[in-house]
């Protein structure tokens, strides 16, 4: 049974996560309950033609996607895995109105086209001329970790040895007023927007893509090994230690083993309590880790913890923007990461050093 | 070859049947059930024959007894009656008695909701609950917690071959013990958004689809839903469960030629068969039976006709048949019921009739079989292709 490694990573996000060090231009912005995109330079990546064409979330997939290849210093993969959680959007949307607005008549299928969830892997095998194994996930808040959880499971079986994964959303201004409208998005004038300590519903929302090059092999690059990872479609708050504290002996582990944890953490005072009920026991002397007040909340925000948490194993470093409480380790080897979203799709992921 | 993993369930709902027994009807008696469209309103109505369920979105909540405040989409309730079915089938009285999970797929989830309510979002508070299904996992979640599920749950979206790599994402879910049980297949509802966009693409019949023949003008849409119950044979054992079939043998690949179009030489369909082969280890010539893609494009057909005589050699290919005449093409419920269908086709030792067929295509020799066949069923090879290049085949085998 080989092992799993993130060789390579690249994040496109809210925050400067491309050419950067480690967070040090980070910007906590609670005034805005949607994060815009710091967006990267299109055409360094994608021809002029397609990139009126592509929808953001293609063009974000792609760059995040080669600057993860990049980093691992590969040029193609045995297979491509992403998840998403609302999919091509815009594209979508778009679809839908000129149907609706024009009703049935005078339509292009650019926009059809493009609309279905795996666009964005399609495109990127596309352009790599990938032939192998593609494969889109799109069940909510667990739309990446499906993706990690097959990617590892291929590893594991020998049947691969470099994968390619990530997570995708995008968000636009109709889908944003709609889910402020329906209470996903916290009202307009509820600011400053505290993701810790939060006292209203709903989340701040961002968009993303977050991508890694997995492999079977260690090398320079190596960033840390996925252990494991674990998805639960629902669940009390009062079984989560429980489940939580047999997915860890599973691994061999216990809580004195864990060097941080990530939680996914939104500010909804609805559903923050999952995090809470183990900040408070068992997690109270384990350095706490959070990222959606800089992500944002989106379907597959849980990639960009992932992201997080791999950055912090390979720095030995916890930037201090991302710290719940003030407990410090000597060394962080072991990092459990859970992430819910509304009480449903939960994961637990396990990486090390 | 290798033994496969044990399907021990099976739930329908398709256009020509509400229950395996009733499609299994149709199919050995030529009802194929490819009409005008009445469920949904639209200006395509009079060019476009689709695969419809008779039924209303009422009917099926009745069906189901869902609360009249309910939030399923169409797409939801076809996959919990389809899903209940196939449990049921299987003798499960406790889901969660073993480590059970539930792999979903769809192509657009609720969109039959969304597209129905899109203009009332901004005016109507009763609709803001069809949001929800924004997020495609939806319809997994509202089977899961119809079956009383608590476990993994996820979906898979890859467009037309999506159940295809929910089997097959749950058989290997099941190999490697990760799983004890596993609840696989998909469902998709006829929309407005997909019809549209087909028409777009200028890939719909104004007939009925004619897979594999010359004159092919394209397909019909449908709606359906299937799941099937996967279970290691551990859990058969103890449970002394009668096998249904075993998938054997499974393979993904990507064409990575074009956005909607296949490759000519259908580069794609042939590694993905490749690959079912080498997974299952089986020969082509040990293939009884071929449940072909066959959508009846010009383009699908074509391609996955090239790759058929790339696999299998000239004028070598097994009996095959597409069963789309039948049911439509219905997106990422296709492979879900096909399966369903590969596996009756094994335990009835029949391979279904290929309607509509006339005249075979120049480019190769391939006579797709056009009437019912009795015959001994041991390997059933079935074929899933969608947008972005996806390819997906499964081998269905008998138990022994």
């Amino acid at each position: 049974m080989s092992k799993t490694y993130i060789n390579g990573l690249g994040c496109i996000s809210a925050q400067k996560t491309f050419d950067t060090v480690f967070l040090e231009e980070a910007e906590l912005n609670e005034n805005d309950n949607v994060l815009t995109l710091k967006v990267p330079v299109y055409k360094d990546f994608i021809a002029p033609m397609a990139i009126r064409r592509m929808a953001k979330g293609v063009k974000n997939g792609i760059v995040a996607a080669a600057l993860a290849m990049k980093e691992a210093n590969i040029t193609n993969v045995d297979a491509i895995i992403t998840g998403t959680g609302l999919g091509c959007i815009e594209d979508s949307d778009k679809f839908l109105k000129a149907i609706l607005d024009n009703k049935e008549e005078f339509l292009t299928p650019t926009a059809f086209i493009q609309s279905t969830h795996n666009t964005v892997g399609a495109q990127i095998a596309l352009g790599l001329g990938c032939k192998g194994y593609n494969f889109t996930y799109v069940n909510g808040a667990v739309s990446f970790e499906s993706s990690l959880l097959d990617a590892k499971m291929q590893i594991d079986d020998n049947e691969a040895s470099s994968i390619l994964i990530g997570g995708i959303d995008e968000m636009n201004d109709y889908t944003a007023s709609l889910f402020k409208r329906a209470g996903f998005i916290k009202k307009d004038n509820e600011v400053p927007y505290q993701v810790l300590n939060a006292t209203t519903k709903g989340a701040v929302y961002g968009e993303g893509a977050t991508f890694f090059v997995l492999e079977s092999e260690k090398n320079e690059s190596t960033y840390a090994e996925v252990l494991d990872v674990e998805i639960w479609n629902k669940m009390d708050v009062d079984q989560l230690e429980a489940k939580m504290n047999s997915f860890l002996k599973s691994n061999g582990l216990e809580i004195a083993d864990i060097d941080a944890v990530v939680f996914g953490y939104n500010g909804d005072v609805e559903y923050d309590c999952y995090y809470d009920n183990l900040a408070t026991t068992a997690f109270i002397n384990v350095p706490q880790v959070y990222y959606k007040h800089l992500s944002g909340e989106y379907y597959t925000a849980s990639a960009f913890g992932l992201w997080l948490g791999a950055k912090i194993i390979k720095t030995q470093q916890i930037p201090a923007i991302v710290e719940v409480n003030a407990v410090e380790k000597s060394a962080y080897k072991n990092i459990l990461l859970y992430n819910q979203y509304k009480g449903i799709d939960h994961s637990f992921t396990l990486i090390s050093k | 070859m290798n033994k496969g993993v044990a399907i021990t369930g099976m739930g329908i709902i398709s256009a020509i049947g509400n229950t395996i027994e009733e499609n299994f009807i149709s199919l050995v008696n030529n009802k194929m059930a490819i009409t005008t469209i009445e469920n949904i309103s639209t200006v395509h109505s009079n060019a476009i024959k689709v695969g419809e369920i008779k039924k209303s979105n009422d009917q099926l909540a009745g069906e189901l007894q869902l609360s009249p405040d309910n939030n399923f989409s169409r797409t939801a309730m076809l996959g919990a009656i389809a899903a209940k079915q196939a449990i049921r089938n299987a003798g499960i009285s406790s889901i969660n008695e073993y480590k059970t999970g539930l792999i979903s797929a769809t192509s657009v989830g609720g969109m039959d909701m969304t597209e129905k309510k899109h203009n009332e979002f901004f005016e109507n508070e009763a609709a803001l609950k069809y949001i929800d299904s924004y997020d495609s996992g939806d319809v997994a979640h509202k089977i899961a917690n119809e079956l009383g599920l608590e476990g993994m749950v996820t979906t898979v979206s890859t467009a037309c071959s999506s159940a295809a790599n929910a089997i097959m994402l749950g058989a290997r879910m099941i190999k490697s013990g990760k799983l004890d049980r596993v609840i696989v297949g998909g469902t998709d509802a006829l929309t407005k958004f997909t019809i549209n966009g087909f028409k777009t693409l200028m890939i719909l019949s104004d007939g009925y689809n004619m897979p594999f023949d010359n004159d092919r003008k394209g397909l019909n849409l449908g709606e359906a839903a299937a799941y099937l119950v996967l279970e290691s044979d551990e859990v058969v054992r103890k449970e002394n469960k009668k096998v249904l079939a075993r998938v054997s043998g499974y393979g993904n690949a990507n064409d990575a030629f074009h956005q909607t179009a296949s490759s000519e030489n259908g580069d794609g369909a042939f590694l993905a068969m490749q690959k079912a082969f080498q997974v299952a280890d089986l020969k082509p010539e040990q293939i009884d039976y071929i449940n072909v893609h066959g959508t009846a494009t010009p383009n699908n057909d074509l391609s996955e006709g090239r790759a058929i005589v790339r696999i299998f050699g000239d004028d070598k290919a097994p009996d095959f048949s597409s069963t789309k005449p039948f049911t439509g093409h219905t997106l990422a419920a296709a492979a879900a019921i096909e399966a369903v269908y590969s596996v009756l086709a094994i335990q009835n030792n029949v391979v279904f009739p290929n309607l509509n067929f006339k005249t075979p295509m120049e480019e190769f020799n391939l006579v797709p079989q056009t009437t019912l066949k009795h015959k001994n069923i041991e390997h059933v090879l079935s074929n899933s292709f969608g947008f972005g290049g996806n390819c997906s085949t499964l081998i269905f085998s008998k138990s022994e």
